[in-house]
C-alpha cells in the first residue's frame, strides 16, 4: 500500500476513476426512490443494497451530495438523551458510527472525545442524574461529575459563569465527533458500488397519486415511476408533505453556528451548557466551533442574524473567557425541521407506499447510520415498522403519545 | 437589526417580539373528534412562502397578526386581530350546552 501511494504521488497522471461516476440518465422506473441525497438518503440506499439486495434504487437530490444539513451540522455524536426510546435508538447509532471507517474503507475521522454538559441549577442536576441512569441502563457510558472533576477535565473552563455558576456536569464518555461530509461520501460510494443510482441536480417537483399510492414522481428531468418512495429532505420536509396533503407538526427554523480562527489544542471534550444555550468544541483543525439553539421564529433561509450570533458568542466567552481575543473565521446556518416534542418522525405516512424520514430538528447527523439501517428494513419489509423506530411514527401526535425529548440541543430553551 | 412594524407601537426591533404560531381556525372543542383536535393542536402548514402568523410585542403585551414570507423573511403587512376576528367566541364547559353558547370560528 505505501508503495502504491508513493508511485501515485510521483506519477503525473490525474485521477482516472472518480468515486462517484457522472450521473446516468434517469431510468423510466425504480423499485425504490429516495428523495434527498444527504447523509440519511444515501445511508438508506446503502443499507437497502447491502442487507436487502435492493439495487434498483435511485436517490434524487436537487443540489449535490450531502450539501444541505449534512454539511452544515456541527457533527456531534452522542446518546445521552432523556427518554428510553431515544436513548436506545442513539446508542445503536453510536455503535454503528464506531465501525463506519472500517466498513467503508474510508476514514470518517471518528473521534471519541467525550461530551460534557454543564448544569447551572438544582433542577438541571436532577434531570442530569436521570439522563445518566437511563443512558447507563441501556449500555451507554455516562457519569455525573462534580466541580473539581470538571476543573481537572477542562482546566480552561470558567465555572463561575455570571449569576449561575456551574454546579455539576453530565460526562458522556461515548460522546464523539466525525467528519460529516465523509459520512455522506462513504455511504454514497458504498451504495453506488452496489448498483444504486445517485442523481444530483434532480428535484422531485410533484407526485402522481393513484389509489392512495405514489405511482410516479415528476422531476425537472422528467417523470419517473416508482414502487416505494422515501423522503429524507430535512428542512424541506413540509414542502414535500404539503404536496401530498400529509399533515405534520413540523416547523422549519434556521440553526446557526460558527468557527473561530485555529488555535493550539486546548479542548478535548465537547462542552455544552443548556442554561447558556451554547456548545463549544475544538475541531481537529484547531478551530473553536460554537453552536446553540435554533432561531426564535420559522424561516426557510440559511441566513445568519447578528443578534443570535452575538448572544451565542457572549455565552461562549463566558465559558471560555480567552475566546474574547480570537477572531471568527466562518459563520453559517442550516435549515432544521423541528417537531413540538423534539423527537423525529420516522416510518409510515397516510400514503401507502410513501415513507417518512423527517422532523430531525437539530439531531439528524448523529442518527444517520441507525436511521438508514432501520428505514431500509422498513422499506425492504414492505411497511413493517422496526421496533426501534416504532415510537417515532407520525401517528403519535393524533394519539397524544409524544416523546418529550428534553435532552435535545434545541430543547434547552 | 431586523425591524417589525407593530400596529400599536410602530417600527421596533424584532427581538422585542415573540412568534406565536400560524393563524388557523379552531374547531369547536365540544364537537371536534380527537383527530381533529390533535390536528389543530400539533399540525402546521409550514409553507415556504407568505404565511399569516401571530406575534406578541413583549413589552406592551399586544398580540397582532403579521403576513410574512418564510423564504425571504420579508414582512408584507401587520394588522390588529380585530380586523379578522369580528365576533366574540364563547366556550361552554359541557357538551350539553354547546349548541347554544359556541359560535363558529370566523376562519
Amino acid at each position: 500500500m505505501p508503495f502504491a501511494l508513493l508511485r501515485y504521488g510521483l506519477s503525473s497522471d490525474p485521477v482516472k476513476k472518480p468515486d462517484f461516476p457522472p450521473p446516468p440518465s434517469l431510468k423510466p422506473a425504480y423499485d425504490v426512490i429516495i428523495i434527498g441525497g444527504g447523509g440519511h438518503g444515501v445511508a438508506i440506499a446503502y443499507y437497502l443494497a447491502k442487507y436487502h439486495g435492493l439495487t434498483n434504487v435511485a436517490v434524487l437530490e436537487k443540489g449535490y451530495l450531502g450539501g444541505g444539513s449534512t454539511t452544515r451540522n456541527t457533527a456531534v455524536i452522542r446518546s445521552n438523551y432523556m427518554t428510553p426510546e431515544s436513548v436506545k435508538f442513539y446508542i445503536a447509532s453510536v455503535g454503528l458510527f464506531r465501525n463506519l471507517s472500517n466498513e467503508f474503507d474510508f476514514n470518517i475521522m471518528y473521534s471519541e472525545r467525550g461530551q460534557l454538559t454543564l448544569a447551572h441549577s438544582d433542577s438541571t442536576v436532577r434531570a442530569f442524574r436521570q439522563r445518566c441512569e437511563v443512558n447507563r441502563h441501556f449500555g451507554g457510558r455516562t457519569e455525573m461529575l462534580d466541580r473539581q472533576q470538571i476543573k481537572e477535565l477542562v482546566p480552561l473552563l470558567n465555572l463561575e459563569t455570571g449569576h449561575t455558576p456551574v454546579l455539576a456536569g453530565l460526562w458522556h464518555i461515548d460522546g464523539a465527533t466525525a467528519r460529516h461530509d465523509a459520512v455522506a461520501w462513504g455511504y454514497a460510494r458504498g451504495a453506488i458500488e452496489r448498483g444504486v443510482e445517485f442523481h444530483p441536480l434532480t428535484e422531485a417537483q410533484d407526485f402522481v397519486v393513484e389509489k392512495n399510492r405514489v405511482t410516479a414522481i415528476q422531476t425537472n428531468r422528467g417523470t419517473v415511476k416508482c414502487g416505494v418512495v422515501v423522503q429524507a429532505v430535512a428542512g424541506n420536509s413540509s414542502i414535500l408533505m404539503n404536496k401530498l396533503n400529509i399533515r405534520a407538526p413540523i416547523h422549519t427554523y434556521p440553526l446557526q453556528a460558527m468557527v473561530t480562527q485555529p488555535v493550539k489544542p486546548f479542548l478535548t471534550p465537547l462542552v455544552s451548557s443548556s442554561a447558556l444555550h451554547c456548545y463549544v468544541q475544538q475541531t481537529g483543525r484547531g478551530e473553536v466551533l460554537i453552536g446553540g439553539g435554533s432561531d426564535p421564529y420559522p424561516l426557510y433561509q440559511p441566513r445568519s442574524s447578528l443578534e443570535l450570533k452575538e448572544g451565542l458568542l457572549m455565552h461562549a466567552i463566558e465559558m471560555f473567557p480567552f475566546l474574547a481575543n480570537t477572531k471568527l473565521m466562518r459563520q453559517w446556518a442550516g435549515i432544521t425541521d423541528m417537531t413540538p416534542d423534539y423527537s423525529p418522525i420516522m416510518g409510515l405516512s397516510p400514503i401507502d407506499n410513501y415513507y417518512l424520514d423527517a422532523g430531525w430538528g437539530t439531531y439528524g447527523f448523529k442518527s444517520t447510520p441507525i436511521c438508514g439501517k432501520t428505514m431500509a428494513e422498513l422499506v425492504a419489509s414492505g411497511g413493517k415498522v422496526p421496533a426501534l423506530i416504532a415510537p417515532f411514527g407520525l401517528e403519535r401526535f393524533s394519539r397524544f403519545k409524544q416523546i418529550n425529548e428534553m435532552g435535545a440541543t434545541a430543547a434547552s430553551h | 437589526m431586523k425591524l417589525m412594524p407593530c400596529p400599536l407601537n410602530g417600527l421596533r426591533n424584532i427581538t422585542e417580539f415573540t412568534y406565536g404560531g400560524e393563524v388557523t381556525g379552531m374547531p369547536n372543542p365540544n364537537t371536534a373528534t380527537d383527530t381533529e383536535w390533535a390536528d389543530y393542536v400539533f399540525n402546521k402548514t409550514n409553507p415556504a412562502g407568505v404565511v399569516r402568523e401571530w406575534w406578541l410585542h413583549n413589552a406592551s403585551g399586544y398580540w397582532f397578526i403579521a403576513e410574512r414570507d418564510t423564504v425571504t423573511d420579508h414582512i408584507r403587512k401587520t394588522f390588529d386581530p380585530g380586523e379578522l376576528f369580528t365576533q366574540r367566541v364563547d366556550f361552554s364547559p359541557s357538551a350539553a350546552s354547546s349548541a347554544s353558547a359556541t359560535k363558529e370560528n370566523p376562519l
